[in-house]
């Protein structure tokens, strides 16, 4: 029951574009197209639940047994930096068909503030390694879901007529707002 | 550019949330109300200050393949700073910001200010392009901060207006106001700057 | 400037170790006033939760539902004038809630205060005595009269806020768990 809690309340409840304004580069600058946003969604999706892992063994066998948590956001951003780019040497070795897929989207998750943000809520709520990885996971999907949903609407936004001080980001920033109350919908479920 | 021109081309010209969008997370997630709002713009006008000193001053001891990893290690280190001392004197405002403050680091106008300006100007013109550029920002979420707060909870810098108590529209304290109006804003913004720009 | 592998690695490696001492400098520094914020909020809300006392005696700790109760013994002259009591609740809609809740010896709520919480602004933050007169239904009541549990649920005889049951309840809850935790801690 814990793990499910955990899972509705990051993909609808507590979304993490729509909800906490976490990851909303590349939700503004990616999501044009469906096809792109799937790719980047999985791109994170994949880069957070390594990095929850890591950031878990960082904070609980390295930091804190130190007494060093106050080195936590170096130590944190560090370990990222250096994963996606390990994570972008293997794909290339391994998989170079993966990488065609998620290559390009890779450099621009470094700082991408909501794998940052992951780590960093995780060790705030107090998860064991299990609870994060599911968090991180689940929140990824929540991610790629507002992404992929928002995407789908902005395709048709562009055929729209509109005011030219509305056209691009301001219109985008209104439907957003609505998928936002689309999503406050969900605050019941848990 | 002359330094006058450093010091105000961010309040409109390339603010960084109208013009530039960049730094949109805290931005949306800190607005609640006007007095978050400033403080987050603060804090990062703070730390975009001295990560802009502190690159120009080691400009030229950084092999240009390692610039982006030691640009971040100092915003890093900068950003942890901010936030001892932040736990320390202003713990309330500490906890209001909560994961938005060690979320300096990945805010991209810092790490952009970083690598277009101060690592090739003067350290008086990259302290001068950081605090202009902070004041946008900070002017900015200010702004938002109250507008939110005034639609949200008829109320502007934690005054309470009492006549308009019962009109208080929620909506634009929680995450889809936030939303709407940055985008109502920034619809305003490029109409009056239409001409400027 | 060029690059070649070993200016890379000495200069990564001297910022690094410079960031990271003015870091241990600057914490060092601040670990004080950081620990003194953090006693005076405490001691601030075991204040604001009891009325006057001359004295808090150093905390129980008790571990409960893996997380940490505090239960501090408010003393005037050689009588225990009160208890306060640090609880939780993770029921609350953003995640945990911390509220103190003073108690006189004989179970009555003196008062409550919000420690920390992550409700939703506007709505389950009314939890918070400054925003919303929620919290003082619960002064001067005694739980062994008054049934600790939200009206709407048929459990209880607590008023919930509007729109927020999931934080009154929350709320409910953790002044639940430390009227039960000092129940069995004054047998």
């Amino acid at each position: 029951m814990e793990y499910l809690a955990i899972i509705i309340a990051s993909i609808f409840v507590n979304n993490i574009v729509l909800a906490q304004f976490l990851g909303i580069c590349p939700f503004l600058g990616v999501s044009s197209k469906v096809e792109t946003s799937l790719g980047m969604g999985a791109a994170v999706t994949f880069v957070m639940a390594i990095s929850s892992i890591a950031a878990y063994l960082i904070q609980y066998y390295v930091l804190e047994p130190l007494g060093i948590g106050f080195l936590q956001t170096i130590a944190f951003i560090l370990v990222i930096a250096a994963l996606v780019q390990m994570v972008e040497i293997i794909l290339k070795k391994m998989s170079p068909a993966l990488y065609q897929a998620l290559g390009i989207f890779l450099p621009l998750i470094t700082t991408n503030c909501a794998v940052l943000g992951v780590a960093i809520l995780l060790v705030q709520k107090e998860y064991n390694l299990l609870e994060s990885v599911t968090f991180a996971v689940s929140t990824a999907i929540g991610f790629t879901l507002a992404m992929v949903l928002f995407a789908g609407l902005r395709e048709r936004l562009e055929l729209a007529d509109l005011p030219k001080a509305m056209k691009g980001v301001p219109v985008a920033l209104l439907t957003a707002g609505i998928l936002a109350m689309a999503f406050m919908g969900f605050s019941g479920l848990v | 550019m002359t330094n006058l021109q450093v010091f105000t081309k961010g309040f409109v010209k390339e603010n960084p949330t109208f013009a530039l969008l960049l730094g949109m997370c805290p931005t949306l997630g800190t607005t609640t109300s006007s007095i978050n709002g400033m403080s987050m713009g603060l804090a990062t006008m703070f730390v975009l200050i001295l990560s802009n000193i502190v690159i120009s001053v080691i400009k030229n001891v950084i092999p240009d393949k390692v610039r982006i990893p030691a640009f971040i290690v100092v915003i890093a280190t900068l950003v942890t700073l901010l936030q001892l001392f932040m736990e320390a004197y202003v713990p309330a405002i500490y906890e209001t910001l909560g994961v938005f403050i060690p979320l300096i680091v990945v805010n991209c106008i810092i790490l952009g200010r970083a690598e277009a300006f101060a690592s090739k100007n003067s350290i008086f013109k990259s302290a001068l392009d950081g605090a202009g550029i902070g004041i946008g920002f900070t002017i900015s979420l200010t702004l938002l901060g109250t507008v939110r707060e005034f639609l949200g909870s008829a109320s502007v810098f934690g005054y309470k207006i009492e006549a308009l108590q019962p009109y208080g529209m929620l909506v634009f304290v929680l995450a889809p106001g936030a939303f709407i109006a940055l985008g109502y804003l920034m619809v305003l913004f490029n109409k009056a700057t239409a001409k400027i720009r | 400037m060029k690059s070649s592998l070993k200016n890379m690695v000495m200069v990564l490696f001297l910022i690094t170790l410079i960031c990271s001492a003015a870091i241990g400098g600057i914490y060092e520094l601040t670990k004080d006033p950081i620990d003194a914020a953090k006693q005076a909020k405490t001691t601030a809300a075991i204040s604001e939760v009891l009325p006057s006392f001359d004295r808090v005696e150093n905390p129980e700790v008790k571990d409960v539902d893996g997380d940490k109760m505090k239960i501090y013994k408010a003393v005037t002259g050689n009588e225990i004038t009160g208890y306060a009591i640090e609880t939780f609740s993770k029921k609350g809609f953003g995640g945990t809630i911390r509220i103190m809740v003073g108690f006189k010896p004989d179970g009555t709520i003196c008062g409550t205060s919000v420690i920390s919480h992550s409700e939703t602004p506007g709505l389950g933050d009314k939890i918070d005595k400054s925003k919303s007169d929620f919290s003082r239904q619960f002064e001067g009541k005694n739980p062994a009269t008054f049934r600790l549990g939200v009206k709407k649920d048929g459990a209880g005889d607590v008023d919930a806020i509007t729109a927020s049951t999931i934080s009154s309840r929350a709320f409910t809850d953790a002044v639940k768990r430390a009227y039960e935790e000092m129940k069995s801690y004054i047998k």
